[in-house]
């Protein structure tokens, strides 16, 4: 498209919409342009940076966060498509001190090392739990490859999550 | 309380801020008033800039500036002056110096705007035009072209040859010759580079970088933009991976440094993920391996010479070949090593530099050389096992290589393998079982850390170093916890600032010797102050004993023939009315006896492969890692480090490759979809063993680095057991379905 083009389209557009997003539990309300990705909208207008951007396409799991309960990639999704919805990130996992059972897990199975792709690892495995598909390690392994780990901890992920989906603790909510 | 930690698994005490989202990285500060740039990167990969036209991203509202050659400020002028503490010979690149382009991706122009997405747009908008010249990006064309890199810091160039290496091969009973080809690989950290530089005001700068080295990042910033030590403040705490692309400054660092000083502003840079395949990448290198062998196995002539890319204006330089002549007893060597240069940005150190590429070549030749000889690959290794380096007739500091080979073999079941290749199958799938060696090098260099012990008894370290997931946090925190006998808890070990006390670069799984001797030497020097003070407590049970005498556990200093008898470091420090206690120390290696050893770690990688023989598709089923590297601090993070290591070498073998299209010069596959890493469906059963070993020449504490050594030799393996499995030989990396097909 040309940039006139571009630009004639781009002016019948609101260059800004309110839309509220209840995160971690809290409403907030937010006036964004209509090309703000939800993980932009969440790490520089809300300040929520626990959430990581790895690629901004899609391809590596990093900007996981639950949507009303699903998990998926905030980098593939406007911000403006979730108006209304209930969004948990990583910094709203724990509660007050007490970490989440994945977060615990991870931590005691030296599941991460840089910590990058971390949050999304967990959001995923809180999602992957509470659909309760996964029933063997290979399952596991697969529904997780979404999520790409560069330090290579995979084999230790596996065993957090395993850990936590052994404990019986079905639900673990978000 | 016991306060022992050293070689406990502790887990990382920055764990907690990380799986809760709390760990800031680099990118991730936001500060108020603060500018995004975006980079406008070179399509092309040689030429000149004929115009750059910024008018229509300049009339956007809310557009700050765009940054071009034509507008940059001067910096310094004298081209040496960029180089940095980790540099190749050579000129480094910096961005917008004038109207050249040397490489595909260089940044041509910084558009910086109020906000991210403007700023993005925006740079679609600067239409550059360019005067295109003829590149050369294939190393394969450049053969007539080789030449002997000039020398870089700390990379031995080869040793001259030993004996009479072309007549012992020409002689040899048993002859083996091949080709490995290695392609380009990119580091790909999760977190890509970003730099938040943030205006003070008073034009003192506090950076917030991801890098491996804040000092390294800090004095290029001085040196390049002329300030002075104490105005630029460089801080990376959290680093979201690097594996050796942190080493040096990349350019988002000068790019937002500029910004931020011509705008008087606080500037945000992050480059996306197809910028981080414009950085610096592991080396294409083609190798040649000749080895001769007596019947029995014995080698009597071995030849590894290797070809690999530099750029145009530096010698990048890594070792290889070296190795070769070293692990094994061979009295007729040649190592070669050269290079050729490609229109490319500079290659990097990326995690084993060269002995990754190196161990791939020699291993997998070694295993090629078993079945002429009709022997095991274990007992030719045996064969040849080297009790000396014959490199540098140097006895090893230490070298457990032989109990790798055997604790590996026996908890791998190596012993339960047919050697006929396509003799094992599981069903439908081949099985495939190979073995391999790694081996890196025991680096110490010199290091500083402080130590202040406050009269509440909380103890904090810091040195000027790196956490890049390695672990430096944990270890630091362990080894002066332990030599103060303070509970964990109580001691906090600081990192990643340029204020801190002096460090090197982290990498070459040198920094737990390096840093972890200074935080040793610092925190027994508190000791010593508070053997003093405890000595003078009135009454005190230690009063006419010496520091050898007393124990520090659970936050008391103990008589050792007595351990009922003590005074708290509590009541020391009050009764000396001490508020606190500090202590910096510098430490040195004891170059003067280390040089005398040759200092390496050694490991033995067991890997079983499936592979389907209608598709080709390839499973790494087991991979038993069994490694000497001296002591283990922690073993929970140390097996992370190898475990990490070997998906690096299962990547490695399978999967891979930065592809260049020819004839643009530039990476196509420069995405997570396209470039493929391991994910954790290719990853099953990893079984690092830690083989005992002892060392008391490496340094103090007897670290030998963990960081590196796991990805050494297990491409080999998983190459060696595709062998094995299909008896199809694949020399060029990665072995994709195709290959086998």
């Amino acid at each position: 498209m040309k940039t006139q083009e571009l630009e004639r389209v781009s002016a019948s557009l609101p260059s800004r919409s309110l839309i509220t997003l209840t995160i971690n539990g809290a409403e907030r309300q937010l006036e964004i342009a209509p090309w703000t990705t939800l993980l932009d909208a969440l790490r520089e207008y809300v300040g929520l940076t626990g959430t990581k951007k790895g690629c901004d396409h899609g391809q590596c799991g990093a900007c996981t966060v639950l949507v009303d309960g699903k998990s998926i990639n905030s980098c593939l999704t406007l911000a403006i498509m979730k108006d209304g919805a209930d969004i948990t990130t990583i910094e709203g996992l724990a509660r007050g001190n007490a970490l989440h059972p994945l977060q615990q897990a991870f931590i005691e199975h030296d599941a991460l090392q840089c910590g990058y792709c971390t949050p999304g690892q967990i959001c995923s495995a809180v999602a992957l739990i509470n659909e309760g598909r996964a029933k063997t390690e290979n399952d596991i392994r697969e529904l997780m490859s979404g999520n790409i780990c560069r330090c290579g901890a995979y084999p230790n992920i596996l065993a957090a999550i395993q850990q936590v989906m052994q404990a019986g603790e079905r639900n673990v909510k978000p | 309380m016991t306060t022992s930690y050293i070689g406990q698994p502790l887990s990382r005490v920055d764990g907690r801020a990380k799986v809760t989202g709390q760990a800031k990285y680099a990118g991730e500060y936001n500060v108020p008033n603060l500018a995004y740039g975006f980079v406008v990167s070179s399509p092309i990969a040689k030429g000149r800039i004929k115009k750059i036209d910024a008018s229509e991203a300049l009339s956007l509202e809310g557009v700050v500036q765009v940054f071009t050659h034509e507008n940059a400020p001067r910096t310094v002028w004298l081209d040496r002056s960029y180089r940095d503490e980790v540099a190749a010979t050579g000129f480094p690149f910096y961005p917008l110096k004038d109207d050249e382009v040397i490489f595909s991706g260089q940044p041509v122009a910084l558009v910086v705007a109020g906000n991210f997405e403007l700023a993005r747009y925006a740079a679609s908008l600067v239409h550059v035009e360019y005067k295109p010249e003829r590149h050369a990006t294939d190393l394969n064309e450049k053969r007539d072209q080789a030449y002997k890199p000039q020398t870089r810091e700390h990379i031995e160039p080869p040793p001259k040859p030993r004996g009479n290496p072309d007549e012992a091969f020409a002689n040899a009973a048993v002859q083996l010759e091949a080709e490995y080809s290695l392609p380009i690989e990119h580091h790909n950290p999760m977190e890509p580079f970003a730099t938040t530089v943030v205006w003070e005001g008073d034009g003192k700068l506090t950076v917030y970088e991801k890098t491996q080295g804040p000092q390294n990042n800090q004095q290029y910033i001085c040196k390049v933009f002329g300030l002075s030590d104490d105005g630029v403040r460089l801080l990376s705490p959290y680093v979201g991976g690097a594996f050796g692309s942190g080493l040096r400054p990349q350019y988002q660092l000068f790019l937002a440094v500029m910004a931020a000083r011509e705008l008087k502003r606080s500037v945000r840079v992050s480059l996306t993920r197809q910028q981080m395949f414009t950085l610096g990448h592991r080396p294409q290198t083609l190798q040649r391996v000749a080895l001769g062998a007596a019947t029995d196995g014995s080698l009597e002539a071995l030849i590894h010479e290797a070809f690999a890319e530099t750029s145009q204006f530096e010698d990048y330089t890594e070792n290889v070949v070296n190795w070769s002549g070293e692990l094994y007893r061979c009295e007729n060597v040649k190592l070669g090593y050269t290079v050729a240069q490609l229109d490319l940005n500079t290659p990097c150190d990326m995690r084993a530099p060269g002995a990754a590429w190196g161990l791939f070549a020699l291993e997998s030749a070694m295993d090629e050389l078993s079945y002429k000889l009709g022997m095991d690959p274990l007992e030719l290794r045996l064969r040849n096992y080297a009790d000396k380096d014959l490199n540098n007739d140097k006895p090893f500091s230490s070298k457990e290589l032989r109990e790798c080979y055997r604790q590996g073999a026996e908890r791998f079941g190596w012993a339960r393998r047919t050697p006929e290749p396509r003799s094992m199958r599981d069903g439908e799938s081949l099985i495939g079982w190979g073995l391999a060696t790694g081996v890196w090098e025991a680096m110490q260099l010199t290091a500083s850390a402080k130590a202040v012990l406050t009269a509440d008894g909380k103890l904090t370290v810091s040195s000027a170093t790196a956490d890049i997931g390695t672990g430096t946090y944990t270890i630091m925190t362990q080894i002066a916890a332990e030599t103060l006998g303070l509970p964990i808890e109580e001691v906090t070990f600081k990192l990643g600032d340029s204020t801190l006390p002096k460090a090197p670069v982290e990498g070459g799984s040198f920094t737990a010797a390096t840093v972890g001797s200074a935080v040793r030497a610092v925190c027994e020097g508190v000791r010593e102050k508070l053997f003093t003070l405890a000595r003078n407590v009135k009454n005190s049970p230690i009063a006419g004993v010496k520091l050898e005498d007393v124990t520090f556990a659970g936050g008391y200093l103990r008589l050792h023939s007595d351990p009922s008898r003590g005074v708290s470091i509590r009541d020391a420090m009050r009764h000396g009315e001490v508020g606190s206690i500090e202590e910096e120390k510098s430490v040195l290696p004891n170059m003067l006896e280390q040089s005398r050893y040759t200092r390496h770690s050694h490991s033995a990688v067991f890997a079983e492969v499936k592979v389907d023989e209608d598709l080709g598709t390839i499973e790494v089923a087991r991979v038993v890692s069994a490694v000497a590297c001296g002591r283990i601090l922690n073993p929970k993070t140390a097996r992370s480090q190898i475990m990490g290591g070997i998906v690096w070498g299962i990547g490695m073998a399978l999967e891979e490759v930065s592809v260049i299209d020819q004839k643009f010069g530039r990476f196509m596959n420069h995405n997570l979809a396209e470039y493929h890493v391991p994910v954790n469906a290719d990853v099953h059963d990893i079984d690092v063993i830690f083989v005992e070993e002892h060392d008391s020449i490496v340094n103090p504490l007897g670290v030998k680095g963990v960081g590196e050594l796991g990805i050494v030799g297990t491409a080999a393996a998983i190459a060696n057991a595709v062998f094995h499995a299909t008896a199809k030989r694949i020399r060029g990396l990665p072995i994709t379905l195709d290959k086998l097909i």
